[in-house]
């Protein structure tokens, strides 16, 4: 097919080099939903990576303030990655069953994951509101200061998906497995992996990494 | 109850900024009162406020952009005027004011003229070159829109309510930290840009969305034309470097806001951060809007030369290139901020190199002219204005890039002269040209000639009695920023710059009364083909100004320059043909949620400058509210009906048919 489109065409096209592929036309919605979706989420891993350029810079800058090793608690870090990495999984199943319309186990994915992503954020704000307690606040010194915005920023993204996990369990309920709600499910569960990519970031740039400094 | 907002905000003081802020508010208030009264703003709302049509939306861009061209070339006049009297003088301004007005003058040229004008264009006639009834996601395009609207909204709020930035277009720090900048204005920056940066970053990932997978059937990537090639590689770098621009200014207000140390001067903070940051966005930024002039310049160029562009594989080739180059050379606005021989040396020859592929550029347009049949029509003018004006940019730009030179040049006004010679030269001029390009395709009829004609003389003269001087003071080291001097050398300089700024003045007014004229004598003025160059690509192919669908079927591409193809083979084929059979269609409907979501944002906004905590709550709170309530919408979709789409066509195609037929007998 593609062989004959060459032949017919040659004259029209007198550039070309070797077999030409036709374009079909027009993506379908979905397809297209998700490509750009997936442009989004590489402009804000653009937009973390600008965090992770500041605490690289800053991680020194102490200002005689502690330094991450003497603030960091490696427990604590384990089991949020464990919960975020355990939710990722989670998520998988609940998008398995909403493409399969399977409503318990979309449900009890759903929930899971809700459940892990906000015992992650408990532990990162007792984190923070100790940290400030000790008086080791993000004003305290430029390393504080990066290490509260990165951490922060996908604290507050963290949050945003569990309020859009929220919603979008709430459209299921209400409008079922349609069309439109399953793309919406697809972003939100890229989303979500998303941001256990960027923890894994986290964990090793500002947990591993700044605590030898 | 309202945080720092009491009367001292308003500057009772200052009859400058309280006049022209009581003119706009009448000017707004008569034009609202004239809407309601009318009975026009039922029309207004349905048609326009709430429309999702790229088309419609890209028209509300270029109008903003007019609009805010109008407020920062005032600002121009202000400065051109002070510079000029301000010899051995304070002039007629105080230094506090005139500060305000290079800050305000370089964020409105470049965020709310140069920005939306382009993205105005791109979104107008990008879908209808590829051949699709609209961009990817339709909705998204609105809120982006009215969020741009928002910013610039704001920026006109400060000239009456507290102050602008006096900080410069880019607000370096340490001078944009509370310490330095304790008023409100660096705010007004920060939040302005922050909110209509999201805007443009939808409209970014809508753009690069539509080119890559909204394309019509046969239309592979080498038969697009170019100006969708400089659309996809411009939304690429916004994509990728506006989040940078979001980043940094969220930690400047972090900084003014919480006491952070990011960019302080105390606790470890690191300005020159700042310039890496907002460089590796601000470099690439000058692409994203050059990029998709040029794009306009290779369309004018082949459909008045009538020929096929040039080298059109070299031509995209350049682009792609000028698009990965220029993330590479943003230390070049620093060399002399010691970052050391070394470091210099490599991004002056990057920047020397991105001189390469747009000089392949300007040759490919030079050869497309070449043996064509050249018609001077107002978009070729500017397009052969461009490649003069541009060239004598790029030179200096180049002067600019070797390190030594501009240890000697750099914050003079030669470098003044040089970016305005690139961006006015390069992308207003070609703003201009895709303005009278397409303007028949946007409303059915063309712009008078002769008043163009003299809006381009006046404009283009007026610009080198303008820049040329400012160079030869940069040369005689005359720093920018200048509120009053003492040197007796510079002072000629100036009074002609500032002639030059008169002359440009009246440039402007021609294509003001261009514009009227045309409205005017609409009727003798109208296309009814739809092609009224004699087009190329497949804009032309529908009616002007186009359906909402755009086209009754998807077009079937089988080459470069697909309509000038279609009407090749149509002649040939002697036009008779079936009629096709016609399809329902349908379209997205109209939605109020990005007017709504902007009104949030503007309120919201406001209330961060001024620290208002409740109303911030209440527009975050609106916001959230907007979206859930467009995500629970349950039919977003409307039908227009094979016979109603039949008849629009009908009418189109008979008009083509006289077209085609008129060509073929001559």
């Amino acid at each position: 097919m593609a062989m004959t489109a060459t032949a017919g065409h040659a004259h029209a096209d007198p550039h070309h080099i070797g077999v030409i592929i036709e374009h079909p036309g027009p993506a379908s919605k979905r397809i297209v939903t998700a490509y750009g979706f997936w442009v989004f989420l590489l402009s804000d891993i653009v937009m973390f990576s600008c965090f992770f350029a500041a605490y690289a810079v800053l991680v020194g800058q102490t200002a005689g303030g502690p330094k991450g090793a003497e603030i960091f608690e490696q427990k604590n870090v384990a089991i949020e990655t464990v919960c975020l990495l355990l939710s990722s999984f989670t998520c998988g199943m609940a998008s398995i069953a909403a493409d399969v319309r399977n409503r318990f186990w979309f449900y009890l994915g759903m929930t899971v994951t809700c459940v892990l992503g906000l015992i992650f954020l408990v532990i990162e704000f007792r984190e923070f509101a100790d940290l400030v307690a000790r008086g080791y606040g993000p004003s305290r010194s430029a390393f504080l200061t990066a290490f509260f915005s990165l951490v922060g920023c996908h604290g507050l993204h963290v949050s945003a998906g569990v309020l859009w996990l929220l919603t979008m369990m709430a459209q299921v309920f209400a409008k079922g497995f349609r069309a439109d709600v399953l793309r919406r499910m697809m972003c939100f569960a890229l989303f979500w992996h998303a941001l256990d990519i960027i923890w894994v970031g986290v964990f090793s740039v500002v947990y591993l990494l700044g605590s030898a400094v | 109850m309202l945080g720092k907002l009491d009367w001292s905000a308003i500057p009772f003081d200052q009859p400058i900024p309280l006049a022209a802020g009581a003119v706009v508010l009448v000017a707004i208030l008569a034009v609202l009162a004239w809407v309601v009264v009318k009975g026009h703003l039922p029309y207004l709302w349905s048609e326009w406020i709430t429309s999702v049509d790229h088309k419609r939306i890209g028209v509300m861009y270029v109008l903003l952009a007019s609009v805010m061209l109008l407020r920062g070339g005032s600002d121009a006049i202000m400065m051109r005027i002070q510079q000029a009297v301000a010899y051995q003088s304070q002039g007629y301004l105080p230094p506090e004011h005139y500060n305000q007005i290079f800050s305000a003058h370089g964020t409105i040229m470049i965020f709310f003229v140069a920005m939306p004008f382009v993205i105005g264009l791109m979104n107008l006639i990008v879908p209808l070159q590829l051949g699709v009834r609209d961009v990817a996601f339709p909705t998204l395009n609105s809120v982006g829109f009215w969020l741009t609207a928002t910013g610039a909204l704001l920026v006109n709020i400060s000239l009456v309510v507290g102050e602008f930035a006096r900080t410069g277009w880019l607000a370096f720090p340490p001078l944009s930290e509370l310490s330095y900048s304790p008023g409100v204005g660096v705010d007004y920056y920060a939040w302005s840009l922050q909110i209509s940066g999201v805007g443009t970053l939808v409209a970014g990932i809508n753009l690069v969305t539509t080119v890559l997978k909204l394309r019509t059937r046969g239309m592979n990537y080498l038969r697009m034309p170019m100006f969708c090639w400089t659309t996809l590689a411009s939304n690429l770098l916004i994509v990728a470097a506006f989040p940078i621009l979001t980043a940094t200014l969220a930690m400047l207000l972090l900084d003014r806001y919480l006491g952070f140390h990011f960019f302080t001067n105390e606790a470890g903070g690191n300005v020159m951060m700042f310039m890496n940051l907002i460089w590796a966005w601000g470099h690439p930024e000058v692409y994203i809007l050059v990029l998709p002039a040029f794009g306009i310049f290779s369309e004018v160029v082949s459909t008045f030369s009538g020929k096929a562009l040039f080298g059109y594989r070299s031509m995209v080739l350049a682009t792609m290139a000028i698009c990965v180059i220029s993330f590479m050379v943003w230390l070049h606005h620093f060399f002399t901020m010691g970052a050391g021989p070394d470091v210099n040396a490599i991004f002056g020859i990057a920047s020397m190199i991105i001189a390469v592929p747009t000089g392949v550029k300007i040759y490919n347009w030079l050869f497309t002219m070449y043996g064509g049949r050249i018609r001077f029509a107002t978009p070729m003018l500017w397009a052969v204005g461009f490649m003069v004006t541009f060239i004598v940019g790029g030179l200096t730009g180049v002067l600019l890039a070797v390190p030594p030179a501009d240890f000697m040049l750099h914050n003079s006004m030669f470098l003044v002269a040089h970016f305005h010679n690139v961006i006015i030269g390069g992308v207003l001029f070609g703003a201009f040209a895709g303005f009278e390009y397409w303007f028949p395709k946007a409303f059915g009829f063309r712009l008078d000639e002769r008043w163009g004609k003299a809006g381009f003389w006046f404009t283009f003269l007026g610009f080198f009695i303008t820049f040329v001087p400012l160079y030869i003071a940069g040369m005689l080291g005359m720093t920018r920023r200048m509120q009053h001097y003492d040197v007796a050398a510079w002072r000629p300089w100036m009074i002609v710059a500032a002639i030059g700024m008169a002359v440009l003045t009246i440039g402007v007014i021609c294509q003001i009364v261009q514009l009227v004229v045309s409205i005017r004598n609409r009727e003798a003025l109208r296309d009814r083909t739809g092609d009224p160059w004699d087009g190329r690509s497949l804009e032309w192919a529908t009616s002007s100004p186009p359906p909402a669908f755009n086209f009754a079927f998807n077009p079937d591409v089988r080459g470069e320059d697909a309509y000038w193809d279609m009407k090749a083979r149509a002649q040939q084929q002697s036009l008779e043909r079936e009629e096709p059979e016609y399809h329902d269609i349908e379209m997205p409907r109209n939605s109020p949620t990005g007017f709504v979501c902007a009104f949030f944002a503007t309120v919201m906004g406001f209330a961060l400058i001024w620290h208002i905590w409740w109303m911030v709550i209440l527009g975050g709170l609106g916001a959230f509210a907007t979206f859930v309530v467009f995500a629970w919408r349950d039919h977003d979709e409307y039908v227009i009906p094979a016979d109603e789409v039949a008849a629009i066509d009908r009418i189109n195609l008979e008009e083509r048919r006289k077209l085609v037929s008129m060509a073929g007998a001559a």
